[in-house]
């Protein structure tokens, strides 16, 4: 062990000393020069990943089948293209990305197995992978047990942090509380109504949405309800909102459900237009399935929409939908997922190695300019400093940018107050 | 040897020694720790497959509910392991520290009284066995003491099956709802995550499996082995040759349960996790796929088949993740139209026929034993 940290402690030196020896040939024998940018794989990899002299390998762990593939396939695609640019710009510490894809197959214990197969038998420097935060729980102690990296994209209900976690998602009161401020402020929202899935996530949201509603903005929560995940009946909770006539709707239903909770809406003639609802799990990607006509109008508060107008995200869309074809969307989870790979291309080339414990060292701080959504940068906690927006849906299924916080928002994943 | 040859005809002691090398010797050198334990994990569904070969294949009694009991014995023995990966220090960060993490989230403040006994490592082997026997009783008298078999309870099981993964699902502040019950560490004190844990865990498995073969053996050999076969071909001659046919049933029914439950106990160790999926109505009738491709008339086929199952999955998955549900379910199809007796019945038609000509050559003519009836003794 002392051995190794020995050589850890040299390997950054080692490689600027490698560097410098190799800038003054490189002006004249240029074939030298890149071979030389490439530090050697015993000084940047002294823990037995999968490393060679000119490749490393990286994990994608999704789900490819099952329930959970439709909103998973952005991610995936998403990732791969960071990656084939990122190797198009010469790799990482010179060697070309290269990955192995399992399937997470929406099942829980198949994460978990599927992670423990990328650490163990393929020594993967780096898994992208997981989406609800069951697979996420499932994954965690196999990534702690066997010391890996995980890059987690999906926007989540807090209450956690590890070493071995990048979570390039938001977590809970990052999302929400931003959200809430603005439709308290812009609407005058006294009242409100939580729907959602019956799983950690909205639970956890919508407690944290209380206190911040009852404590921080003095309104109130007129009604609370949760469904099953791909409960497709809501009339019920329809008439209790229509009996309650709250402000704002506050919804973290997910996946499919979505489809049938906004049809069912619309057709108990609640208009969007006029009744504020505000979602915190609606992207681009569900919209899709829901149709722009039944949702227009709608508020979602999140990080990311492709609609977004900046340089990176106007060069980030294209090329995705090149690569992807023209139909694709991207959503704010598959816009997180793109940012793995790069965040970790800059750690790893700020460690000046793969080691696992050097990248969890040096990931605080690490700053991300070419980010679609903006700049992002990691924090101490391994979450992101990252912009919180609000949109309003259209009926071409896009979001109109309608407000963004001025400043990066700290993300707070145990929040004081809120639990 | 004697009692070898009364236990097992030929052809079993054979498959019999078959499955001990393989499982005692040829993995255990031939795997690295993490394959092992994933056959670790495979072998858990052999113990369910055991026991649908004597309900379902002897007694011919379909359950598409298996998954309710597997997870009864699972959730029994990770409640036992979370409670205690959830010590004061493990979790002061949470509001409430000593509880398991999940109640935390759920805003529960104090362990529920039905969490309490979990503490004992002896109350949870007992309720292991126990909640899903009791729980098969239950079902089992109301079920067959009102004659209600076929069709009609294999769709009562698949809806226990639902309702349960409903109840885990909803009550996430007790039981970890979707997620299910992750992280588990330590049992006794003994960390079950690292390799040598692994290989110790799978020799238990494997030792544990090996003793509920000789309890399904010793069934089928005994007369309550017949009155179960001769029940699935005839139910009514045994009803008028006065034997109570629902009291039979409801022995193998429960049989089946108790096995599954331990299959369960093993999965939660091996893999360290617990989740509503293997409850539900989906991972059911799988085990029972697995059952029907291994051969439901044969103890040593099923185990096969429920190995053989989950290795393809695992490795159809690992070389084509988008595509390989679609080989698995090829895979289904082909076995059960080709061949309805599953692997043992191919074994049975093509393999046994050469193997005991071989023999056959080798002694002298009408020696072989293959002749005696299935189970009986080969004297």
């Amino acid at each position: 062990m002392s051995d190794e940290a020995n050589k850890g402690l040299l390997s950054p030196l080692r490689r600027k000393l490698l560097m410098g020896m190799a800038a003054v040939p490189a002006i004249t024998m240029l074939p030298r020069a890149s071979f030389a940018q490439a530090p050697a794989t015993s000084a940047v990899n002294t823990t037995g990943l999968a490393v060679t002299d000119t490749e490393v390998t990286v994990g994608i762990l999704h789900s490819a089948t099952g329930t959970m593939a439709i909103s998973e396939t952005g991610s995936i695609e998403a990732e791969k293209l960071a990656i084939e640019q990122i190797n198009a710009m010469g790799g990482v510490l010179g060697r070309k990305i290269k990955f192995i894809q399992e399937d997470g197959a929406s099942d829980w214990p198949t994460f978990a197995e599927k992670a423990k197969k990328l650490l163990v038998n393929d020594k993967v420097a780096a898994i992208m992978g997981c989406w609800t935060s069951a697979s996420r729980k499932a994954v965690l102690p196999v990534m702690e047990q066997y010391n890996g990296m995980l890059y987690y994209p999906t926007f989540y209900e807090g209450l956690e942090q590890s070493k071995n976690v990048i979570y390039t998602g938001q977590e809970a009161t990052q999302q929400i509380l931003a959200g809430l401020n603005w439709i308290a402020k812009e609407k005058g929202a006294k009242s409100f109504f939580f729907i959602g899935s019956d799983y950690i996530w909205p639970r956890t949201s919508n407690k944290i949405a209380r206190k911040h509603v009852e404590n921080v903005l003095k309104g109130k929560v007129v009604g609370e309800e949760y469904y099953p995940l791909g409960n497709t009946q809501f009339n019920s909770v329809i008439n209790k909102i229509k009996l309650t006539k709250p402000d704002v709707i506050f919804t973290d239903v997910v996946g499919g459900s979505n489809v049938a909770f906004y049809k069912q809406l619309k057709a108990a003639g609640i208009d969007l237009s006029k009744q504020a609802l505000l979602t915190i799990s609606v992207t681009e990607d569900e919209i899709d399935g829901i149709g722009g006509e039944n949702i227009a109008g709608a508020y979602a508060c999140m990080k990311y929409f492709q609609s977004l107008d900046n340089p990176n995200n106007k060069s980030f869309v294209p090329a995705f939908k090149k690569m992807w074809g023209e139909k694709t969307v991207i959503g704010d989870v598959t816009q997180a997922a793109y940012l793995g790979p790069w965040l970790w291309k800059l750690t790893v080339e700020k460690a000046g190695s793969f080691d696992i414990d050097k990248i969890a060292a040096a990931s605080p701080g690490i700053e991300f300019k070419g980010a679609p959504e903006g700049y992002v940068r990691i924090h101490e906690n391994h979450h992101l400093w990252s912009k919180t927006r609000v949109g309003r849906a259209k009926l071409d299924g896009q979001f109109e940018l309608i407000y963004e916080t001025a400043d990066l928002v700290e993300p707070d994943p145990f929040p004081k107050g809120y639990q | 040897m004697v009692i070898n040859s009364r236990f097992f005809n030929r052809s079993e002691l054979m498959g019999f020694l078959v499955l001990a090398a393989v499982l005692f010797v040829i993995l255990p050198l031939s795997l690295d720790v993490f394959r092992l334990n994933l056959v670790a994990k495979y072998l858990t569904y052999a113990f369910v497959a055991l026991g649908l070969v004597l309900c379902w294949g002897y007694g011919g009694i379909l359950s598409l509910g298996q998954g309710v009991f597997f997870g009864l014995g699972g959730y029994c023995m990770a409640m036992f392991l979370k409670l205690e990966a959830s010590s004061v220090e493990n979790t002061k960060i949470q509001s409430t520290p000593g509880i398991p993490d999940f109640m935390d989230w759920n805003q529960i403040t104090s362990l529920p009284l039905f969490w309490q006994p979990f503490h004992s490592l002896t109350f949870t082997i007992l309720a292991i066995i126990l909640v899903p026997g009791i729980f098969a009783l239950i079902i089992g008298t109301a079920m067959f003491k009102r004659r209600v078999g076929g069709t009609y309870f294999a769709i009562i099981t698949q809806a226990v099956a639902a309702i349960l993964t409903i109840l885990i699902v909803g009550q996430q502040g007790y039981t970890g709802g979707i997620n299910g019950m992750t992280d588990l560490r330590t049992l006794k004190g003994w960390d079950i995550r690292p390799d040598h844990a692994k290989v110790i865990l799978y020799f238990v498995e494997v030792v544990l499996l090996f003793a509920c073969i000789g309890i399904a053996q010793f069934i089928r050999l005994t007369k309550l082995g017949r009155i179960l076969v001769a029940m699935r071909e005839q139910e009514d001659r045994v009803r008028f040759s006065g034997y109570s046919v629902a009291n039979f049933k409801i022995f193998a029914f429960c049989m089946a349960a108790v096995f599954a439950a331990i299959g369960g106990a093993m999965f939660a160790l091996n893999v360290g996790f617990m989740s509503p999926s293997f409850v539900g109505i989906v991972p059911s009738i799988e085990m029972v796929i697995y059952t029907a491709v291994g051969g439901r008339m044969s103890i040593f086929g099923a185990i096969w088949g429920a190995i053989l199952v989950n290795f393809a999955k695992t490795s159809l998955s690992e070389s084509f993740p988008q595509l390989w549900l679609f080989g698995l379910g090829a895979l289904f199809i082909a076995v059960v139209l080709a061949f309805p007796n599953g692997l043992s019945g191919l074994w049975a038609d093509y393999v046994q026929p050469r193997i005991d000509r071989l023999f056959a050559s080798r002694k002298k003519p009408g020696w072989s034993d293959n002749s005696v009836a299935d189970g009986a003794p080969a004297e």
